[in-house]
């Protein structure tokens, strides 16, 4: 098994965070993470991330959700086993709603959450390397990974953008 | 420093990143005190009992209730709207604040969520108790089965086991997910050891990555934007076990709208009556203000105004429709054998939240904690009220009837009790009260000292 190696810094601010992550672009330096106790406004943007596409993956199982709890339904009373209320209709779309709505909202929960954790490699047990345990209390980290020997350059640029503790890490992968 | 002419800030104290990490984690360390031990004994005393209680109605069955042919729904169901109604505070906090961008609910949504979990948890044993055989309990749900029957879906019983059972799990996964970043920085507070590793579990692997975040807010709002509706939907379809039967009293149209108020109403009550003592006891005083007090005594006169409302609206309408079992039934509530119920259902919900229109009061810790309890009070003789006055004065007056409890209606929902304050002593000791890193992303956008006006 090879070894990555990571550089790391931290700033003790989010604003600095984004002013040096600005700079290290200017510089093309490819920055591999971001690590901050909690979401930093505007870093999707300057980090140019994807907009995330959990959204689309909650309706889609939304849309799985209504139909199976309608078509369940639908089926129970009019194929099934139909049972007449009072002479009306076997096919009662009113009284469907109610189970239907709570079916699209639970499929598109656990769509969302689910999609969630897969996508970002969290779950139950899941060994994620951490390199500094204060980023979960209050350093906000940039992360970058070596590739060809340049741990030095990038060590170097990370200083020069003011990040503190900048530090090298072998990381088995 | 932005000093507010207007706002005050939402965290008082000067703080750093990890002033707030430290202060919240604090309460979690150490050896709990006595009070904690104390009160989780008393909690497991009452769970106990209830449990006791839960096991003579099974054992002997239901006639070791107070029900009888004529009133056959009682306490049993009062405690179920009850705790359902006191399960509505979390979700609405979370998720209806969350997309109206109500910063103030990020030190109270935690632990208002939590009281969720537990609340609708209690609310669900009821039901299950009241079918009388809890191995057969599954019966409730569609599968496939020798009888090849299905579950009637016409039914607004069979309703409210989708839309709690849905509620219950979306609330807990909504939970969850907002609690492992906080799980996250616990595991990270912890040296080696047992502890650690269990955190690091639940952590499910958390690293505060930047993708991660961006995922998580997106997930978070779009969760927002389901549960919303769904909150308003969970109470709307307890309201239909009343409202699409034929008993006057209960099929009213008005029904959905006045128990989601009324749910909203009772579960903010709940949070207060809880977190006010709370923020005392793990020294949170700087993260739960007057501010926030008075953000959530804003919400309990509007929503308590709106149950007034309906209140009336529902006596206007019995005399407006002609109707005179209707009538009766209204004039019977406020001034039959069951009298006492309705005014304190009255003085509670509709006149003591309206104490709350004078500033003073509604920035009071204390007056909030002894209102609070009135209309924790005023909301149960709600469902007393609607449930046993309109059923104990049946169609023919030979079956006229009168309710009360025996004891062990009374020990379950002591036990429910117990069941409630066990896990949220739980929760206080082993969870972070407070969403951490929510809190930290509001620090610096509210201000940080404010001016009062006119001084």
């Amino acid at each position: 098994m090879k070894n990555k190696t990571y550089v790391s810094g931290y700033f003790p601010d989010d604003k600095d965070l984004i002013i040096a992550i600005k700079e290290l672009q200017e510089k093309n330096v490819d920055i591999t993470d971001v690590r901050t106790p909690f979401p930093v406004h505007g870093l999707d943007k300057v980090l140019k991330m994807r907009r995330s596409r959990l959204p689309r993956a909650g309706f889609v199982a939304g849309a799985i959700g209504s139909i199976i709890g309608f078509g369940f339904q639908a089926w129970v009373f009019t194929e099934a086993w139909p049972l007449n209320f009072g002479g009306k209709p076997y096919l009662s779309v009113p009284s469907f709603v109610p189970v239907t709505f709570e079916l699209t909202v639970l499929f598109a929960a656990f769509a969302l959450v689910f999609g969630f954790l897969i996508r970002s490699n969290l779950g139950p047990g899941a060994d994620n390397h951490i390199f500094d345990e204060e980023v979960t209390n209050d350093r906000f980290q940039i992360l970058l990974e070596a590739k060809e020997g340049n741990a030095e350059s990038l060590h170097e640029s990370l200083q020069s953008v003011g990040a503190l503790g900048v530090q090298l890490h072998e990381v088995k992968s | 420093m932005y000093v507010s002419p207007v706002r005050e800030p939402l965290i008082s104290g000067e703080k750093s990143y990890s002033k707030v990490t430290e202060e919240i984690y604090a309460p979690m360390t150490g050896r709990p005190g006595k009070t904690w031990y104390a009160g989780l004994t008393l909690a497991l005393i009452a769970l106990m009992f209830g449990l006791f209680s839960i096991f003579v109605t099974v054992w002997d069955g239901i006639g070791t209730w107070g029900l009888n042919r004529t009133i056959g729904w009682g306490w049993g169901i009062t405690n179920f709207v009850w705790w359902v109604g006191i399960g509505h505070a979390g979700t609405f906090i979370s998720a209806i604040l969350l997309l109206f961008r109500q910063k103030w609910r990020t030190s109270i949504n935690r632990s208002a969520e939590a009281m969720t979990i537990f609340a609708v948890m209690c609310a669900g044993l009821f039901p299950l108790i009241h079918m009388g055989r809890l191995p057969l309990g599954f019966f409730i749900f569609p599968y496939p089965n020798t009888r090849d029957v299905w579950v009637n879906f016409n039914s607004p019983l069979l309703w409210d086991v989708f839309a709690i059972s849905t509620y219950l799990t979306v609330s807990l996964l909504f939970w969850y997910m907002g609690l492992i970043p906080d799980i996250g920085t616990i595991r990270d507070r912890l040296k080696n050891g047992i502890k650690k590793k269990i955190y690091a579990f639940l952590s499910f692997g958390w690293t505060g990555s930047a993708r991660h975040w961006m995922r998580h807010e997106s997930m978070s709002l779009i969760l927002a934007g389901l549960a919303a509706p769904l909150v308003l939907s969970v109470h709307t379809i307890v309201s239909f076990d009343f409202a699409t039967s034929v008993i006057p009293g209960w099929h009213t149209t008005i029904f959905p709208p006045y128990f989601v108020s009324g749910a909203v109403f009772s579960g903010f009550a709940m949070v207060l009556t809880l977190m006010i003592i709370t923020r005392k006891a793990i020294n949170l005083e700087d993260y739960i203000t007057k501010a926030h007090l008075e953000s959530m005594n804003k919400i309990i006169i509007a929503t308590g105004s709106i149950v007034g409302i309906a209140y009336i609206t529902e006596l206007f309408i019995a005399w407006y429709s002609g109707v005179i079992y209707e009538q009766y039934a209204f004039i019977n509530r406020a001034f039959g054998p069951y009298w006492w119920a309705y005014w304190i259902m009255m003085t509670c919900n509709v006149i003591t939240p309206q104490l709350f229109w004078i500033k003073k009061i509604r920035r009071s810790f204390v007056a909030t904690f002894i209102i609070s309890i009135f209309v924790n009070i005023g909301m149960w003789f709600e469902r007393f009220v609607i449930i046993v006055t309109s059923l104990h004065r049946d169609f023919l007056p030979s079956s006229w009837s009168m309710y009360s409890p025996t004891w062990v209606e009374v020990g379950i929902y002591l036990g429910t009790f117990g069941l409630f304050f066990t896990l949220f002593f739980l929760f206080i000791r082993f969870f972070p009260v407070i969403a951490i890193a929510e809190v930290k992303s509001v620090l610096k956008t509210s201000a940080e000292k404010f001016i009062k006006k006119g001084k």
